[in-house]
């Protein structure tokens, strides 16, 4: 971690935070974000994403530990000192400002002159496209407008960092996968290094180089999205990211980098050990509703499989999601792409099903 | 209020009583308000309605209270202390005022429900406690009976007001307006003036205007901690009415009525502006 620390953008360094001097909202945070990276912080509510983000902008202060940028502390500089951009949850326009003056604040604060201020206004509003703008005030913007211009107004006075806070949680489905595009192509090109903060996991995978999944105060995994989902290292992570089966068992034996699990119902499957490391164990196995197979042509001769009961089967266009009774688990659900050769079941059908056992990660219980 | 068409009859008895409930209150706030206006022009030297006023005979009525008011050392005077006290007084109110509550609305101020309470205390104690106490604190340090007494008691006396005001703005004050500033480089002052200080502008200026009034109309504490030389409008006419009775009070009680109306709309009509003009209103 040491070599780590040194060499990122922004570092924390064994930072805790607690806001009663009791209870650690955050517990030893190793984290270093290299530059030019866009990080997504993941996690529910209280989980103590968001007091990091606050403890990097400078409005909270960690309790123990380091936070630095560019190589250097900053504990103890205030907020207005730190240079790094910001796009707060509720956008925090000034509403008594027009549009074109709350993207000069920044400007004016840092004395710069009129000409020079006016051309990177233009330029920031043209960036988000609401050039057109500049004399509007921000109640009379829709909020994906107001959206825009935060963003514009946290990226104007060019900082390296920008922080966000859940800022697309107040738009529609539609306009927020539009921006979580424009925002990762904007972080991009303009090389700025982003933290990210959300609760939603698809903006998490769909936006980051890196995300790190935060719950109870730590992180529990840090990893590329494609990583994350396909070998979340534990089943809290398994959980959170993206749907999941869980099955109950107990490891009967680990060989190979194989292990064998006798699930509660008595039957046996194979899994690859991720975080169960003897037989004896109790153990979660996670797998991907989309890596199950009942088509028995497509598994392997030896496969381990399982009968399953058909509970519910629904039509979602490009997929077909069924819900099955497994070793007793009746929220067990599989995904399949709607192709033409594939066999729409029907409730109450018996079949039989399977997987790799690379898909099947025996996680922690 | 328009009753739905499903009213009930003791709905509908009860709507109309409520409408002869409120003009009952609105005629005993206002009525002995109003009564005084036409008073203030009689031709007599009387409180009271003239026959002649009674039948609207033209020269029952005059102009000459007016007259008076204008021309009487006494009341010019009066007027003179009156103007120069309550602006300077209201000017310490807001500033004060305004600081107490940004700082009491801030969380990690430990105390705040005391101290607020302790300020707002002018308010709610007896004036007469309030004046009294001055009077004699005032006169050991010797402020009791000069100029810059009165604006300090005045002064206390109107920074409740500025505080209740400026405290319910805060209330709605969104906290992340504050950061964004702080975020974007703007030092604590600089955020004050230029984020703060405009949005929460109509609760500065209305409690600003309550203070004002509290000063120009105020005569228990003036009569303790003033002399001579302070003699305001509120207590010229309490001497008038005690030693000559000269229905010049009413006149002066009319044009307190007259400016008291004209800078509420006044401020109302600012504030509408300003309100539109941020659009946090829809014009």
């Amino acid at each position: 971690m040491t070599s780590a620390s040194e060499s990122g953008f922004v570092v924390f360094d064994r930072v805790q935070k607690s806001y009663d001097g009791e209870t650690l909202v955050v517990k030893d945070l190793n984290l270093s974000i290299g530059k030019g990276e866009f990080l997504t912080m993941l996690g529910p509510s209280g989980s103590g994403k968001t007091t990091c983000l606050m403890m990097l902008a400078g409005f909270e202060t960690a309790t123990h530990g380091d936070i630095l940028l560019d190589g250097k502390p900053i504990n103890n500089i205030p907020p207005h000192k730190r240079g790094i951009g910001m796009v707060f949850q509720n956008y925090a326009l000034f509403p008594h400002m027009t549009v074109a003056e709350n993207l000069a604040f920044p400007l004016e604060v840092r004395k710069m002159g009129k000409d020079e201020r006016e051309a990177k206004v233009k330029r920031a509003l043209d960036m988000v496209q609401m050039g057109d703008f500049g004399g509007r005030r921000p109640a009379q913007l829709s909020g994906g407008q107001q959206q825009r211009i935060a963003l514009a107004r946290a990226l104007v006075f060019e900082p390296e960092l920008v922080l966000m806070d859940e800022p697309l949680g107040a738009l529609d489905k539609q306009l927020r996968e539009h921006m979580q595009f424009e925002i990762t192509k904007l972080a991009h090109d303009l090389g700025i290094t982003t933290v990210y903060v959300t609760h939603d996991q698809t903006e998490a995978l769909t936006m980051s180089d890196r995300v790190a999944v935060f719950d109870d105060g730590r992180i529990q995994q840090l990893a590329p999205p494609d990583e994350l989902y396909e070998a979340p290292k534990n089943s809290f992570v398994a959980q959170f990211i993206g749907e999941n089966n869980t099955l109950e068992g107990v490891v009967e034996s680990i060989n190979n980098g194989r292990a064998l699990v006798r699930l509660d119902g008595g039957e046996v499957i194979d899994a690859t050990p991720v975080n169960v490391s003897k037989a004896g164990e109790r153990t979660k196995v996670s797998i991907r509703p989309e890596r199950v197979e009942y088509n028995k042509e497509r598994l392997h001769a030896d496969a381990h499989t399982l009968k399953a009961e058909v509970l519910e089967f629904v039509y979602m266009g490009d997929i077909f999601r069924t819900r099955l009774r497994v070793a007793g688990n009746e929220d067990f659900v599989i995904k399949t792409r709607n192709a033409p050769d594939q066999r729409r079941l029907k409730p109450g059908e018996q079949i039989e099903i399977g997987w790799l056992p690379d898909d099947c990660r025996a996680l922690d219980a | 209020m328009k009753l739905p068409p499903y009213a009930t009859t003791g709905q509908r008895i009860w709507h109309y009583s409520y409408k002869v409930i409120c003009g009952l209150i609105f005629f005993f706030l206002i009525a002995p308000i109003v009564v005084i206006i036409p008073l203030s022009f009689n031709a007599e030297n009387f409180f009271t309605f003239t026959p002649g006023m009674i039948a609207l005979e033209a020269d029952a009525y005059s102009l000459k209270h007016y007259k008076d008011f204008f021309t009487n050392p006494d009341w010019q005077q009066a007027m003179r202390n009156s103007i120069r006290i309550a602006p300077v007084a209201t000017l310490i109110s807001v500033t004060l005022g305004t600081l107490a509550a940004v700082g009491l609305s801030q969380d990690h101020v430990p105390f705040r429900r005391l101290i607020m309470a302790i300020l707002i205390s002018p308010m709610i104690v007896p004036l007469i406690i309030s004046a009294a106490g001055m009077y004699f604190f005032y006169s050991r340090i010797g402020l009791q009976g000069t100029y810059f007494g009165v604006v300090l008691a005045h002064a206390a006396l109107g920074i409740p007001f500025v505080i209740i005001t400026v405290t319910a703005t805060l209330v709605g004050f969104d906290k992340s307006l504050t950061r964004a500033a702080a975020n974007m480089g703007a030092d604590p002052v600089h955020t004050f003036f230029k984020v703060q200080m405009p949005l929460i502008l109509p609760g500065v200026i209305s409690g600003g205007l309550f203070a004002f009034i509290t000063s120009f109309d105020e005569v228990v504490v003036v009569l303790f901690v003033g002399s001579a030389g302070q003699k305001t409008l509120p207590w010229q006419m309490f001497t008038g009415l005690r030693e000559q009775i000269s229905p010049t009070i009413l006149a002066v009680a009319t044009i307190l009525v007259v400016i008291s109306i004209a800078l509420l709309t006044t401020v109302e009509i600012l504030r509408r502006r300003s309100e539109r003009l941020r659009g946090l209103s829809p014009g």
